[in-house]
């Protein structure tokens, strides 16, 4: 545990939060496909996971993560495609044979043992000796903060204590992977941000490779090294937090990762490193080229920018350089403490949301005022327009 | 301030004392059906047979005096202490053969009975819509020297000539196991039904193959139905004296036949009342050594 410990901590110094691409690959994912009942739960997917790394799959309910993550687990089969685990085909192999462990989103501890038991299983089942199985078991129950614990059943723990045993069950066995299925969802809220914290601290303690399922796009954020957003059995979008969500690739990761302003274009001539966009109303906007998506035959897309990105500022307001500018009339503007959220009616016809800070500014500009919204170029992105059936899901996001 | 709370204070007791009466009332109302006939048909009859069991009756003439003494009980454990344990032995054996026949078909439909799990378990049942004695009866057609078993088994050389079930112990015993298979089945079920199947996913991710998961998982979590199971079964099985009647012999006559015998052909009322008193003593010092074993949480549990 010691080694592996010290790799993890040099690569979050060097690699920082962009990527672990120059670490062993502990999970290959290859054209895997799930079908059930005709439809693609899993459709054609290919991921790949760094040894140590904190990875998220991101997505509503339904969007197919929980199966990607029960078919690296083995308890589901692909219809076709291959799974690799540290370079090892998986693919069939059932869940006992597998070096990999769970913790469920309901924790499914052994209700007929207690905590030294339940925490022991796997050790037992790989026929430890008795002495090894009570070293282990005690050292990673001091990990999970649940020393004393042993004697207690299952059905007399707290649900956040529950959840280090779920947890310390599956790390006990130092597994190649761990994989996490909503750990959190049954928890409070105040239990959650705690336990958030310390998932990330055992993991970086451990140093095992975390595969973490979650509908919350605010956790995923805060705990991932490297996240996947998911939609009906897609990726749309994957790479470290900060870069999903600056640089969304589809409307859907625009929108469902935080929150997005999105204005409806026309693709123009691109001239070096900037593309012009025309909106509806023939404002020109300008997008860094490498933002722009590839589009099939079409000009028209959407322009995109984050409401923490805008400055708003009284019209006739002087446009700084490297900025784009769109100008509106202020419709709702609420104090939050941390700053004002202000809805603005753009002359494009999009209703656009801004977020400023609370910074001690005099004028804030009150519901009516003519406002012009500015941001710098390189904050802007584009992305193709959503089509496809499946918009509600973003809204049912609570299993 | 005073004032209205002296004013409350008698508006609201008395509503509350009656609500308190009914409530308190209605646990005993409710339970006076089920308590009356616990009472008419267990206690009391319960009650006559020990009086019973103090009393001595005369061979010669059948009339039975009291003599508050079991003096007959120990004589008649002399005479039939044989036929206890061959009631003895056909009831745990009966037990085990259905607990290993019930456990599969209840966790097949538990498991993987899917939306249809009613309709398999009535159908587990179709064959006990018949009366006790009829389904032993048929038992008897289809054991019989005549019956398409011997006959089918016997033309085909496949058993010497001259074999025989009916009146064999295995007769008695299959019978037995046939008519509480449904005992044991249903409270097996039951508690097989309720083990959350994301646990059976655990024990496999924690490396348990599939002997070891249902050896660690899935038998603990059953144990209180099997439990259950066991008494449902064994004690029925061990009082039982019909299956011994019509497929036994001479030789396995079982303690329930005693018993009927001393109340209806020899009416030898104390005899049989003894008989009865140590077949009930027997029984509950069964049940207590079993639970001493596996506890009596599963007991609360489960019954």
């Amino acid at each position: 545990m010691g080694g592996s410990l010290d790799t993890t901590d040099e690569s979050r110094s060097t690699a920082g939060a962009t990527t672990r691409s120059d670490h062993p690959v502990v999970v290959c994912l290859e054209d895997v496909t799930k079908i059930f009942e005709d439809a693609p739960a899993v459709d054609d997917l290919n991921l790949e996971i760094y040894d140590g790394e904190f990875f998220s799959l991101l997505g509503p309910s339904g969007c197919g993560k929980t199966t990607t993550l029960r078919m690296i687990g083995g308890f589901e089969e692909p219809t076709s495609g291959r799974i690799l685990l540290g370079g090892r085909e998986v693919t069939y192999l059932a869940p006992y044979h597998r070096d990999v462990n769970t913790v469920f989103q309901s924790y499914a501890l052994f209700p007929h043992l207690n905590v030294f038991d339940n925490v022991a299983f796997g050790l037992r089942r790989k026929k430890l000796t008795k002495v090894e199985v009570a070293r282990r078991v005690g050292s990673i129950l001091e990990i999970v903060d649940l020393p004393h614990y042993e004697k207690r059943k299952a059905s007399q723990l707290s649900g956040g204590q529950q959840q280090r045993v779920a947890l310390a069950r599956a790390l006990v066995n130092e597994p190649t992977l761990l994989l996490l299925d909503e750990p959190m969802s049954a928890l409070d809220a105040k239990l959650r941000r705690q336990m958030q914290i310390e998932l990330k601290r055992i993991q970086s303690q451990v140093g095992i490779t975390f595969l973490y399922v979650t509908h919350d796009q605010e956790e995923a954020m805060t705990m991932s090294d490297r996240l996947a957003v998911m939609r009906s059995g897609k990726i749309e979008g994957i790479g470290s937090p900060r870069d999903v969500y600056d640089s969304p690739s589809t409307e859907f990761v625009a929108t469902f990762l935080g929150a997005s302003n999105l204005l409806a274009g026309t693709l123009e001539a691109a001239s070096g490193a900037l593309s012009s966009v025309t909106l509806t109303d023939g404002t020109s906007l300008s997008v860094p080229h490498e933002r722009v998506p590839a589009l099939a035959g079409s000009t028209t897309l959407k322009v995109g920018v984050r409401p923490e990105k805008i400055s708003i500022g009284v019209a006739g307001t002087s446009v700084p350089a490297g900025h784009n500018a769109l100008r509106g009339r202020v419709r709702v503007s609420t104090f939050t403490g941390v700053g004002n959220q202000y809805l603005v009616d753009s002359v494009s016809g999009t209703e656009l949301t801004v977020y400023a800070q609370n910074i001690g500014q005099e004028l804030a500009p009150r519901s009516g005022d003519e406002v012009v919204l500015t941001w710098p170029i390189e904050h802007t992105f584009a992305v193709v327009p959503m089509t496809g059936s499946n918009d509600e899901e973003s809204t049912n996001d609570e299993e | 301030m005073d004032e209205s709370v002296l004013t409350d204070h008698p508006r609201r007791v008395t509503p509350r004392r009656r609500g308190g009466w009914g409530k308190r009332l209605a646990p005993y109302l409710l339970s006076l059906p089920a308590g009356l006939w616990l009472v008419l048909l267990f206690i009391v009859p319960l009650a006559v047979m020990l009086v019973q069991s103090l009393e001595t009756c005369s061979p010669a003439t059948g009339l039975c005096t009291m003599t508050w003494s079991w003096g007959e009980l120990p004589h008649q454990v002399n005479l039939y202490h044989q036929q206890f344990i061959t009631s003895l032995l056909f009831a745990a054996a009966a037990t085990v053969i259905d607990l290993v026949i019930a456990f599969p078909i209840a966790y097949w439909i538990a498991f993987y009975g899917g939306h249809r799990k009613n309709f398999f378990l009535i159908m587990l049942l179709v064959p006990f819509f018949v009366s006790f004695v009829i389904r032993t009866i048929v038992w008897e057609f289809i054991l019989s020297n005549n019956g398409i078993v011997l006959t089918f088994l016997t033309r085909n050389h496949l058993v010497p000539s001259g074999f025989h079930v009916l009146g064999t112990s295995y007769a008695v015993v299959a019978g037995l196991a046939y008519n509480y298979l449904p005992f044991t089945a249903l409270p097996l079920y039951v508690a097989i039904e309720r083990i959350d199947r994301r646990v059976l996913d655990a024990a496999h991710d924690l490396y348990a193959n599939r002997t070891s998961a249902f050896r660690r998982v899935i038998l603990p979590l059953a144990m209180p139905g099997i439990f259950a199971a066991f008494l449902l079964t064994f004690i029925p099985a061990f009082g039982d004296y019909l299956n011994q009647e019509i497929l036994g012999g001479v030789s396995n006559t079982m303690i329930g036949t005693v018993i009927q015998n001393s109340f209806l052909v020899n009416f030898d009322y104390a005899g049989g009342a003894s008989l009865s008193v140590v077949l009930l003593a027997v029984s509950l010092l069964g049940i207590w050594l079993y639970a001493r074993l596996l506890g009596t949480s599963t007991i609360n549990e489960y019954l």
